[in-house]
């Protein structure tokens, strides 16, 4: 029953098979969606699953879909997401569930390694540090990136991801874009290679779901964008 | 998809939009004054630029098309590896057929 003093929750219960069990959670004035699902493990049923860290939207670990959207729970205020007194919480989507709401991350963070999202040096430890211009060009499409926390909202807000488990995802590309356009990573081509593939970049429909519910207010369909392009540019250089 | 896939597809729609803005540009220039099939057919029979300008727009279109439609089947249909490759050549292949058969139709003497 909902009512001014409480509210109910239909949490997710189960892995891949499983259904959703009702809770009354009592509404207080500054809550969070991560504050609910707390207070459910804590006072009402100590065996759901679920996982955070942070809780001040830096780690990345709490993301869930509420209502059917992919959110950042410990920064989402119920007030905001509560439909006649109502919300649903479920694990995060295009990820298998290990329990509740607890998800395997291992897919989304095994792409992030097959985009070559990863350092090349150019410089040893032994050389001096390289002095970076943030006005510069490529500086600034590498640094529109470096702000994401690996939550998966993008990965679980895509439906290319829903529909094709080959493709990368939204995070892994756009951090494939940030090292390209790193003036000290040093394999270009490395990347361009690693998102040309059967997964890659060219899966991306540019429909913008990562892009509008990125908690960051990031843009990895853009960042993918990028990457078509550096891509098509460089099918020509290398054939001719 | 892959970047050889994405490229073919988006150079035959590269090809394809001039050819369309000409393909209703006669149309709508051959409509003035009536529509009949001895009009059009004495512009097109023989002509070997009608022959190049319809069988590049099929050509275009049969790659396009196959690349299209293998995206769709694979994402709503969840095909894959071979089966999803030969599917598309097939696609491929009857696009080509048909629409040469048509080019051939309208440009044969
Ligand atoms: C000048 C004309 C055309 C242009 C500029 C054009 C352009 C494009 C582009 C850019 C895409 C990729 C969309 C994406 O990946 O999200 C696409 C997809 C597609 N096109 Fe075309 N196209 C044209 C004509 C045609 C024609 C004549 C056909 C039919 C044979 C066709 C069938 C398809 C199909 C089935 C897809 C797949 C849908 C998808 O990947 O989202 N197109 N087209
Ligand atoms: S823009 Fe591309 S990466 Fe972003 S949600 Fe759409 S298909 Fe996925
Ligand atoms: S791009 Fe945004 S939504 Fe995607 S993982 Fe990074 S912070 Fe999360
Ligand atoms: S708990 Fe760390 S981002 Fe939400």
């Amino acid at each position: 029953m909902a009512n001014e003093t409480h509210m109910s929750v239909s949490v997710w219960r189960g892995d891949a098979v499983g259904s959703f069990q009702p809770f009354e959670v009592k509404v207080e004035d500054n809550q969070t969606v991560l504050d609910v699902v707390a207070w459910i493990q804590q006072y009402a049923d100590p065996t759901l699953s679920y996982r955070y860290a942070c809780r001040v939207g830096m780690c990345g670990s709490c993301a869930m879909m509420v209502n059917g959207t992919p959110r950042w729970t410990c920064r989402t205020h119920v007030k905001k997401v509560l439909v006649d007194g109502h919300m649903q919480i479920a694990p995060l989507r295009n990820l298998p569930v290990i329990k509740d709401l607890a998800t395997d991350m291992d897919p989304f963070f095994d792409k992030w390694v097959a985009a070559e999202g990863v350092h090349h040096p150019t410089l040893t430890r032994n050389d001096p540090i390289e002095a970076l211009d943030p006005a510069a060009e490529a500086r600034v499409e590498s640094a529109a990136g470096i702000e994401c926390i690996n939550c998966s909202v993008c990965y679980a807000a895509c439906d290319t991801v829903a529909n094709n488990p080959d493709f990368l995802g939204p995070a892994a590309l756009q951090r494939a874009w940030s090292v390209y356009n790193d003036s000290k990573n040093a394999d270009k081509q490395a990347v361009l290679d690693a998102v040309s593939g059967v997964g890659g970049c060219h899966n991306c429909h540019s429909q913008g779901s990562c892009a509008v519910h990125c908690p960051n207010a990031l843009n990895p369909m853009n960042a993918i964008a990028g990457l078509k392009r550096e891509t098509a540019r460089n099918f020509f250089k290398r054939r001719s | 998809m892959t970047l050889g896939l994405y490229m073919a597809q988006r150079i035959s729609a590269l090809i394809m939009a001039p050819l369309v803005l000409l393909h209703i540009g006669v149309m709508i220039y051959a409509i003035q004054g009536g529509l009949s099939a001895a009009e059009i057919l004495g512009r097109t029979k023989g002509s070997i630029l009608w022959f190049a300008v319809y069988g590049t727009f099929v050509a275009a279109v049969s790659v396009h098309g196959a690349i299209g439609l293998r995206t769709v089947l694979s994402e709503w249909m969840g095909l894959r590896g071979g089966t999803l490759n030969a599917a598309a050549w097939a696609i491929f292949a009857l696009l080509l057929v048909l629409g040469m058969l048509a080019v051939h139709g309208v440009t044969a003497r």
